[in-house]
């Protein structure tokens, strides 16, 4: 089919949107059942959500610029990081990999009209605003501070009204996320096209139905937790409590069966996204499609049976931490092949070096630092040194920013021209990038010299010998924060004034391309039939379709 | 001039080893070591240095080889040649990971071992259980079919310097936020943790409200302390020396401030000081309590980087430790 | 393209949406496969949250040295005892209901959904008989606790499937509503029902 007739069957369409912004923007405000409305509601919702998340941290670091505590108090201080973790982890990384590129994405790659349940699908979305409030607003009234990890009996005797909310809000975000992942296992197993099997998925399919996998096993767990946390807070029961007979290591282990999972929550959907951004930038087919696809499952199971990796200090019994050290170590195998793949894949291409395949390179690159400094803590007698240290601060950004955050730049500079009809700046992408990497290795590579050294984590005062270092990762830190701005400002420019995009900027083979940018309300003018596989770049006969359609 | 390609990655590969294995050795990030443990820790620590220096500077090599070498050229619109996948080097780069955290897995284990004597580390009634067990648990065996005996195996470790002498042992405890540590043997109740230098020392480790952590980063060794459960820690100071002793799991407002010292001292130092201090344990609870629980707040203090900050003072006068806590517990000593 | 329109020709195009029309269904909720396919998903994410919950209780009760912790009173086992026959022919009774709406007789099901509710009805207060004169309370020790909870959560899910039903019934009204063709809300009902029988199975043990 040419372009002309193409663009005649758009015509024959009547609903599909304008290019650009604010078609109809009040829609995004509405209880829309769209899976692209809802995916955009994720993407801005939660990109709100790191931005304060962000300045919590620029709060945390801005106290740890000299030793002593002098800019807020030690309580305030628990409260900032706490919450800084609570909303970077549940209200902003998981939602914008699963709930914003998850569902804007998993319908068009598969060829649907949209997610399997709706309904549901808005429901789940509508759940994270109110929680997200609740969290915020936990600060009138001293919110939860014992650390993300939330381990009693602290987290039982500090702020309890804050801890209630953090407890209604962890589950209430939990729920949302189990109906998430609900809905996308369904759809991709059930809703692709019929000329699609699953060998034919796009990777990042592959990646979410990992992803979802563990949302529905892992989450429950950890809704069992807070229960019972919940039931010792107000109730005043001794589930957790040793005073009453209780085991406050139960509750770390329940707390780690999902919060483990949940890592690989975080990092799974970001592997599938540059799993499909490397090759259409480097015009050349992902190298080993069906290991980077059965990775994913095994990086899946594997996350299951490793959590104590946690708790090694805790006073675990021998056996279990040898077991799951050596199941720790093993997530190398699997993550190594995704890793040597992508390098392999961009390996003899033809890179088109534009903002989202600096992402993606970068993604790659900061990721291998996280994880090796992850299979260093993997082994038990290191992790004895380390564990509640800043090396695990250190680890921690490396794969949460250096990998998620990467990869979500990365998606939103590759998928920007489908979301919204329009382009990003290219020059202002490559600003961000560069300030973006510098601040980010000068915020947490340090940190791995501190922790080893002797700096442990949480504390909001500490010895004098560490005071230089600290202050070059607080002006690391600012650095990094105005590293958003570019971002932020070319987003808006570009959402109303960017170039024009067209269906396929970057002459993409996987079939969101396929449709307009951006794709009208049930995605494809026509239902599409799949002719090639998602990653056929550098074949004859692709070429020249690619240059028809271009 | 042309180099044939095996030839220039040999050489890459000589020097990305040997960089690798300076690096291993040569990185300076540890505090000085001054346990038999933090020694063989050490060890552990060079040798995944080593191993992920090689690592990282494979991967960050090709990618900024490709990102060099490979970046589309100008007005060339065509797609690269359709590569999908390379068995062999696929099964590479499974097996060569895999060895890898194989064999790092069983000379962690070994290190473990060594370091833990099987049941020094933990929990009260489960090492108990596993004590006898764990001796006889497959972990060398595992060690040596694993790595089929070859030379990979880390060498075997032998324990302490000194192991006929008997440990000392120290009953350390816990509390928002302070350290106290009793010496059951001589009575003696401190604030801080004095231990003679090259004897075995076990820890038996408590916590009076919430989760405590003892870290000395200088022997290397953490152990949580836990409320309900008594957890222990052994090890061998070597090396004569003021440390700082911290507490590394968050426990409240003042966790950043939960910090105290280990002294070790050689024998005849430690001995006089024991003497010293058996005078004064012989007298009544309250006073004893009353002089660790200045001592414990005066090091605190002092490790926070107060001086004599009054507020902080006052603070962990009034509420941090009550007094009766103290007396409770020297009493229950 | 991975996918493409390209060589498609507009008889192609009728064809291949027709191909998908189960599909386009399923976009207005409509389609019994699908639902089904999620609520056994959702199921089993239900049961991780019991399994966790018990796993917590087996953790408890093995690291105890004594349990029930002394001074326990003894729990009495025969109301117990007919609660769980109750609960547990219950399950046949719901079966029944599927069998007459597979048949297409709507009134008996609605006779054995009735049944069945009243069944868990009577299970819900003998429960709650048993919780008023338990001499042990919510707070007593870690015992009661994880008792209290584990049977009040799985309590709370004898009281949604009633609801459940309930809500089966009050659709059944409308005639057609269920047929031998279309009964997701039957299916959904018993496989619930069956869900929270098993779970009871697990703690009474
Ligand atoms: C996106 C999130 C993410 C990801 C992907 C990971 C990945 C990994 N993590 Fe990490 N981790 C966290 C987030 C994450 N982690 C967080 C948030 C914490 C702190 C929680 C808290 O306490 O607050 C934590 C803490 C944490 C601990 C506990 C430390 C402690 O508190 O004492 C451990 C211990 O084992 C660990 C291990 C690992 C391992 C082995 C991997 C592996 O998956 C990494 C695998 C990747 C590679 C190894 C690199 C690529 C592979 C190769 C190049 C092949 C060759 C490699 C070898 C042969 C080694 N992590
Ligand atoms: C995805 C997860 C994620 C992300 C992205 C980040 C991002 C950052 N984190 Fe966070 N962090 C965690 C997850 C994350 N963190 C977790 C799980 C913990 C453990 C908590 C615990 O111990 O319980 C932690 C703990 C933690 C600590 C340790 C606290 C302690 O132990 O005492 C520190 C200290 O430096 C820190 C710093 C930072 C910094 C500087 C950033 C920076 O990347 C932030 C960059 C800043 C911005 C992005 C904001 C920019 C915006 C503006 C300046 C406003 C401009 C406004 C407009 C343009 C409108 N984090
Ligand atoms: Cu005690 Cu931190
Ligand atoms: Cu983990």
């Amino acid at each position: 089919m040419t372009q002309a007739e193409l663009s005649d069957l758009r015509q024959l369409e009547p609903e599909a949107p304008e290019v650009g912004h604010g078609s109809n923007w009040r829609e995004y405000f509405s209880f829309s059942t769209d899976h692209k409305v809802i995916g955009i509601q994720y993407l801005v919702t939660s990109f709100v959500f790191y931005l304060i998340g962000g300045v919590l941290a620029e709060l945390v670091r801005t106290e740890l610029a000299t030793p002593q505590v002098d800019f807020v108090s030690r309580e305030t201080y628990n409260s900032l990081f706490t919450i800084h973790a609570t909303i970077m982890i549940f209200l902003w990384i998981i939602p914008t990999l699963t709930g914003g590129f998850g569902n804007f994405l998993i319908p068009l790659m598969i060829g649907a009209r949209d997610m399997a349940f709706p309904k549901l699908n808005a429901i789940a979305f509508w759940m994270i605003p109110p929680a997200g409030i609740l969290l915020m607003c936990s600060f009138f009234v001293g919110p939860a501070s014992a650390g993300w990890t939330s381990y009693p009996p602290l987290s039982l005797t500090v702020n309890k009204a804050g801890e209630a909310i953090w407890i209604l809000g962890v589950i209430v975000l939990g729920t949302s996320s189990i109906m998430a992942g609900l809905n996308f296992v369904v759809t991709i197993l059930k809703m692709r096209i019929p000329s699609m099997p699953i060998k034919k998925m796009p990777l990042f399919c592959w990646a979410m139905l990992a992803t979802s996998a563990l949302q529905l096993t892992a989450t429950p767990v950890l809704t069992g937790a807070m229960i019972l946390l919940a039931f010792d807070l107000l109730v005043g029961t001794a589930f957790f409590n040793p005073t009453g007979g209780g085991d406050p290591i139960v509750y770390q282990h329940m707390f780690w069966f999902y919060s483990h999972p949940a890592v690989y929550i975080m990092i799974l959907p970001a592997f599938g996204m540059i799993s499909e951004i490397l090759p259409v930038h480097a015009r050349k087919p992902i190298f080993g499609y069906l290991a980077i696809a059965y990775s994913s499952i095994a990086i899946s199971f594997l996350g299951l049976i490793v959590w104590a990796h946690h708790m090694f200090t805790s006073g675990t019994p021998d056996w279990l931490r040898m077991f799951f050290m050596i199941a720790t170590m093993v997530i190398a195998v699997p993550t190594g092949i995704k890793v040597f793949s992508w390098v392999a894949t961009i390996w003899g291409g033809k890179l088109r070096l534009n903002s989202a395949m600096l992402f993606a390179i970068g993604f790659v690159s900061m990721f291998v630092v996280g994880g090796l400094s992850g299979i260093m803590v993997a082994s038990v007698p290191f992790d004895i040194h380390v564990h509640d240290t800043y090396f695990i601060v250190a680890h921690l950004h490396y794969v949460l920013f250096g990998g998620s955050v990467f990869g979500i730049y990365a998606g939103f500079y590759h998928w920007f021209p489908k979301i919204t009809g329009r382009m990003l700046d290219e020059t202002w992408g490559k600003v961000h990038f560069a300030l973006t990497f510098v601040g980010f290795n000068a915020t947490f590579l340090p940190m791995h010299v501190l922790g080893l050294q002797g700096m442990n984590r949480r504390i909001a005062e500490y010895d004098p010998r560490f005071a230089g270092l600290n202050l070059f990762i607080t002006i690391g830190s600012y650095l990094l924060a105005v590293s958003t701005v570019p971002f932020v400002i070319n987003a808006i420019w570009s959402w109303s004034k960017g170039k024009v995009a067209g269906d396929n900027p970057w002459n993409a083979l996987t079939l969101e391309w396929l449709t307009s940018s951006p794709p009208p309300v049930e995605n494809f003018h026509v239902d599409p039939v799949l002719t090639t596989g998602p990653y056929d770049y550098g074949y004859e006969e692709e070429e020249e379709e690619v240059a028809l359609v271009s | 001039m042309k180099v044939p390609s095996t030839i220039t990655a040999l050489v890459v590969g000589i020097i990305l080893t040997l960089a690798s294995l300076w690096i291993g050795q040569n990185h300076g990030l540890m505090p000085v070591s001054a346990s038999v443990e933090a020694k063989k820790i050490d060890d552990l620590f060079n040798a995944m240095m080593a191993i992920s220096a090689g690592l990282f500077f494979i991967v960050q090599g090709a990618i900024l080889y490709s990102v060099f070498m490979f970046r589309k050229r100008p007005d060339d619109e065509t797609d690269a040649a359709p590569i999908e996948g390379n068995v062999p080097l696929e099964i590479l780069w499974t097996a060569v990971p895999t060895v890898i955290v194989m064999w790092l897995a069983v000379y962690s284990f070994d290190v473990y071992k060594a370091v833990d004597g099987g049941n020094a580390i933990g929990n009260n009634h489960m090492a108990h259980q596993h004590a006898p067990t764990m001796a006889s648990m497959p972990g060398s065996a595992m060690a040596a079919t694993m790595t089929g005996g070859n030379m990979f195996m880390a060498p075997p470790i032998s324990v302490g310097e000194d192991l006929t002498q008997a440990p000392l042992v120290v009953n350390v405890s816990g509390l928002q936020y302070a350290w106290i540590m009793t010496y059951p043997e001589t009575g003696i109740v401190s604030g801080e943790l004095r231990l003679p230098q090259n004897r075995p020392v076990r820890l038996n480790i408590s916590a009076n409200d919430v989760i405590h952590a003892f870290w000395v980063p200088e022997f290397r060794l953490k152990q949580d302390a836990i409320p309900g459960q008594e957890t222990h820690l052994s090890f061998t100071p070597n090396r004569v020396g003021t440390y700082p002793l911290i507490c590394a799991e968050l426990c409240g407002a003042y966790h950043g401030g939960m910090n105290t010292r280990v002294i070790v001292q050689s024998p005849e130092e430690y001995q006089a000081w024991e003497t010293s201090q058996k005078a004064v344990a012989s007298k009544d609870p309250v006073t004893v309590a009353a002089l660790i629980h200045d001592e414990a707040m005066a090091s605190q203090v002092k490790a926070m980087g107060f001086g004599t900050d009054h507020s902080v003072m006052n603070h962990l006068r009034h509420e941090a430790i009550s007094m009766t806590d103290v007396v409770q517990i020297a009493q229950s000593l | 393209m991975q996918g493409s329109i390209a060589d498609q020709s507009a008889l192609e195009f009728e064809h291949s949406s027709e191909a998908t029309a189960p599909i386009a269904a399923s976009h207005h909720g409509e389609h019994p496969d699908l639902r089904l396919f999620g609520f056994i998903l959702f199921l089993t994410s239900e049961s991780m949250l019991f399994l966790g919950l018990f796993v917590a209780y087996l953790t408890f009760r093995s690291v105890a040295t004594s349990w029930p912790p002394a001074g326990t009173p003894d729990l009495e086992l025969l109301l117990p005892g007919i609660n769980t026959v109750i609960l547990l022919s219950s399950s046949l009774v719901i079966h029944k209901a599927d069998d007459a709406v597979k048949a297409n007789d709507v009134p008996a099901m609605r006779r054995w959904f009735l049944i069945t509710m009243a069944m868990g009805i009577t299970f819900l207060a003998g429960q709650l008989y048993e919780y008023v004169h338990l001499e042990f309370g919510l707070k007593t020790n870690l015992f009661a606790s994880t008792f209290y909870v584990l049977t009040g959560f799985h309590g709370l899910h004898v009281m949604v499937g009633v609801i459940l039903m309930s809500i089966v019934l009050w659709r059944s009204r409308t005639p057609g509503h269920y047929s031998s063709e279309k009964h997701f809300g039957v299916e959904a009902a018993e496989i619930y029902w069956h869900f929270v029988d098993v779970i009871w199975v697990l703690l009474f043990l």
